[in-house]
């Protein structure tokens, strides 16, 4: 145990499971967590073990091919950022209930401050909702560490653990002392039908013993070294802390000497240690990334009149990530800017890429628009969402993936025409496609563009699951070949592109249009990647 | 003099990370201890990117650096460099390349924003991007932009970080490390007569 390497938080997590036996990642690309796969899917460690890293389609098929893996009896690894949870919640919560064989980590990566997401739910939720144990690691060498623990504790009860990881642990490099790497699992299917077929006469069972489990991970997370005792416990004190995961590191930055912190890290939250921390202090300021989930913990543990202080009571912002600076305010310490913010300052959001192909898409959908004045334009995520900023203002609205379609789809429903769709190609089989059969089978009246640029490319050009296909999905799903068109998106195709817009919007049922060219960053790279090897 | 606070900023695409990439490798080397955030994801399509690098002999608790406690901001574009004042020490450095990055509308005027920068107490700047075409080494104006912070890292010498940059671009061949090193060197050469004027 001596190597050191520099690693972000999300290498860090993958390093760990490797080293921990994995024998399968299962992922779809989302900021913070993208390089977590991406990591395995370049390790050499991964490719001589043979461990299963190809992106999925969504976190939802990632999910239920992990329980596969675990079910067979190897240690299988689920990746995504806080929202994916929502695409894989039914298998989440109900991989819980089967339980798992082979060891199952679940790691959301939450982003807090909304960096590169729609919003900031946090993910700790959904574990203490599902009944499992949760894992937060403060820093990288914990989350290097703790990747073999959760899979220990995995298999010795039979859980799925989640692990929670936030943007600023993600994205951030450290030096991780790492080991050796330990053995995969042999193939080991689970013979126990009665466990993972959840007919009601089962699921009750299974859902009893998840109850009957609970006092087990209590008692992990209370004994867990994850969670300890810093500072001075010994004289009754005016301010203790409960700092969970990272917000540990912001109250070491300042902290005053003595200054007593409970560290946590592995829940369910321990009771018996929030009382004992009570019991010496006058007070508690919990610190904590996200939403206030401890923080409302800790006020249905102690009294009602013993003062609780974090995100709720105003010591700490209600929202947005925790800063050293936030964090030192509510300990009471002075700082803050030497300088004022400069007078020459401006916004600088980021655009789509010069050449970009969603540029000429949306220079040809506005331009067919200013024809329609009740013309609404649903977005969806990905690059293509830039869309909706200057020069653009092309679209009415970005939900979650897939809602283009299927809310351009009740609008049209509703009476709006023309209800257009722009979803990207990877988006679209993430969770467009079905959309797509809902508004063949009713005959709606909504105008689809896939815009095609072969890659996932917002999370930095990872595979894309449908390339190739999909002319032959929308075929498939009952898109009438003679209103499916492929288009290739550049200026001097432009008259071709806006009459096809105008005549499938006059059209009343489903049209496609799939403008289809590769994305500028990856052409650059294979480009970049061509020269090198002629070299 | 044990810990160095660094905001490096730019804009999508300047190579800040590579900047990083070099300090971290000289400071990984070197021993000390070293936290680095980095803004991945949307931002970096042509937006402001910015990376908080701490570098420290003894344990660093926050990834990221609080208010008024940077030694130093290097910056691949002026208006970059202002955007992180409030993170700037009282008696910090800013290292900045001087010629405006304009992809917006409403990009301030260049010779306001010059003098805003000028007006701090500490400031290196260079057109590091007009040097590096006059030279012909254009792909390496942010190793410039390294050499003119070199002289206020102090955890690491010169030395070092040459040898770091050796390091991180020997895949690439000996022409390509052999221009960085030359960058660095213009702009080491440039702070070190700033400041002795």
């Amino acid at each position: 145990m001596s190597e050191k390497r520099l690693l972000l938080g999300d290498e860090a997590v993958a390093l760990g499971a490797l080293h921990a036996g994995l024998s399968g990642v299962y992922a779809y690309p989302g900021t913070p967590s993208t390089e977590i796969t991406e990591y395995i899917q370049r390790s050499p460690l991964a490719r001589e073990r043979g461990v299963r890293s190809r992106w999925c389609t969504n976190e939802k098929t990632a999910m239920e091919a992990a329980l596969g893996m675990s079910y067979a009896g190897k240690r299988a690894l689920v990746c995504m950022k806080h929202v994916g949870m929502n695409v894989c919640a039914d298998a989440f919560v109900n991989s819980a209930v089967t339980g798992v064989k082979g060891g199952l980590v679940v790691l959301a990566a939450d982003d807090p401050s909304m960096h590169s997401s729609q919003n900031e739910q946090d993910s700790r939720f959904y574990g203490k909702f599902a009944m499992v144990p949760i894992f937060e690691p403060s820093d990288q060498q914990e989350a290097y560490e703790m990747v073999a623990e959760a899979f220990a504790l995995s298999e010795a009860l039979r859980l799925p653990v989640l692990m929670r990881l936030v943007t600023r642990l993600a994205h951030s490099r450290a030096a991780v002392e790492v080991g050796e790497p330990q053995a995969q699992n042999a193939l080991a299917p689970d013979d126990e039908r009665t466990r993972w077929v959840l007919l009601p006469g089962n699921a009750r069972r299974q859902y009893a013993s998840l109850v009957a489990k609970q006092a087990d991970i209590e008692a992990a997370a209370a004994k867990s070294r994850r969670n300890a005792c810093k500072g001075g416990w010994n004289d009754k004190k005016p301010l203790g802390v409960i700092a969970a995961g990272i917000a540990y590191n912001y109250v070491r930055e300042s902290a005053p000497a003595g200054l007593p912190v409970f560290k946590l890290s592995q829940y369910p939250l321990p009771a018996h240690q929030v009382q004992e921390l009570a019991a010496h202090c006058a007070s508690i300021l919990v610190v904590e990334d996200g939403q206030p989930f401890v923080e409302e913990q800790v006020r249905g543990i102690l009294d009602a009149s013993y003062p609780v202080q974090g995100r709720l009571t105003g010591e700490l912002p209600r929202m947005g990530e925790l800063t050293p600076d936030c964090v030192a305010k509510a300990l009471g310490q002075e700082g803050g800017p030497a300088f004022a913010a400069a007078h020459n300052l401006a916004p600088r959001p980021p655009q789509l890429c010069q050449g970009c192909g969603h540029r000429d898409v949306y220079a040809a959908l506005n331009k067919v628009a200013a024809e329609y004045p009740d013309a609404r334009i649903f977005g969806d995520i990905g690059c293509y969402t830039l869309g909706a900023l200057p020069p653009f203002r092309a679209i009415d609205s970005c939900v979650d993936m897939g809602a283009s379609i299927t809310m351009a789809k009740g609008a049209a429903d509703a009476g709006v025409h023309p209800a257009i769709a722009v979803i990207g190609d990877s988006t679209f089989t993430h969770s467009g496609m079905t959309g797509l059969l809902d508004a063949v089978n009713d005959g709606s009246a909504i105008t689809v563009i896939i815009s095609d640029n072969l890659t996932t490319a917002m999370t930095g050009g990872q595979d894309s699951a449908g390339t190739h296909k999909y002319e032959a999905i929308c075929l498939a799903l009952g898109v009438e070949r003679e209103h499916l068109h492929v288009v290739v998106p550049l200026p001097k195709n432009m008259d071709e592109i806006t009459r096809i817009l105008r005549e499938e919007i006059e059209y009343r049922g489903v049209s496609v249009i799939i403008p289809q060219r590769e994305c500028m960053q990856t052409l650059g790279r294979k480009l970049r990647q061509k020269k090198a090897k002629e070299q | 003099m044990n810990k160095r606070d660094i905001k490096l900023s730019g804009v999508g695409g300047q190579g800040i990370l590579t900047i990083a990439t070099v300090i971290g490798e000289a400071a990984t080397a070197a021993g000390l201890q070293l936290k680095q955030a980095e803004v991945h994801g949307m931002s970096q399509r042509g937006g402001d990117v910015q990376s908080d690098l701490r570098l420290a002999t003894d344990a660093i608790c926050s990834d990221l650096i609080p208010l008024g406690q940077a030694d130093l901001i290097i910056s691949m574009e002026p208006m970059e460099a202002l955007r992180y004042l409030p993170y700037l020490a009282p008696d910090g450095t800013v290292v900045t390349a001087s010629h405006p990055f304009v992809n917006i509308p409403n990009y301030p005027e260049e010779s306001a924003l010059l003098a805003e920068l000028d007006a701090l107490p500490h400031v290196v700047r260079l057109d590091i991007d007009a040097l590096a075409r006059e030279r012909q080494l254009p792909k390496s104006a942010n190793m410039i932009l390294l050499g003119m912070a070199a002289p206020f890292l102090g955890l690491l010498s010169e030395e070092q970080l040459r040898a770091a940059i050796a390091r991180v671009f020997a895949a690439k061949g000996d022409a390509v490390v052999e221009a960085n090193l030359q960058a660095f060197d213009l702009g080491l050469s440039h702070s070190q007569q700033t400041v002795s004027k």
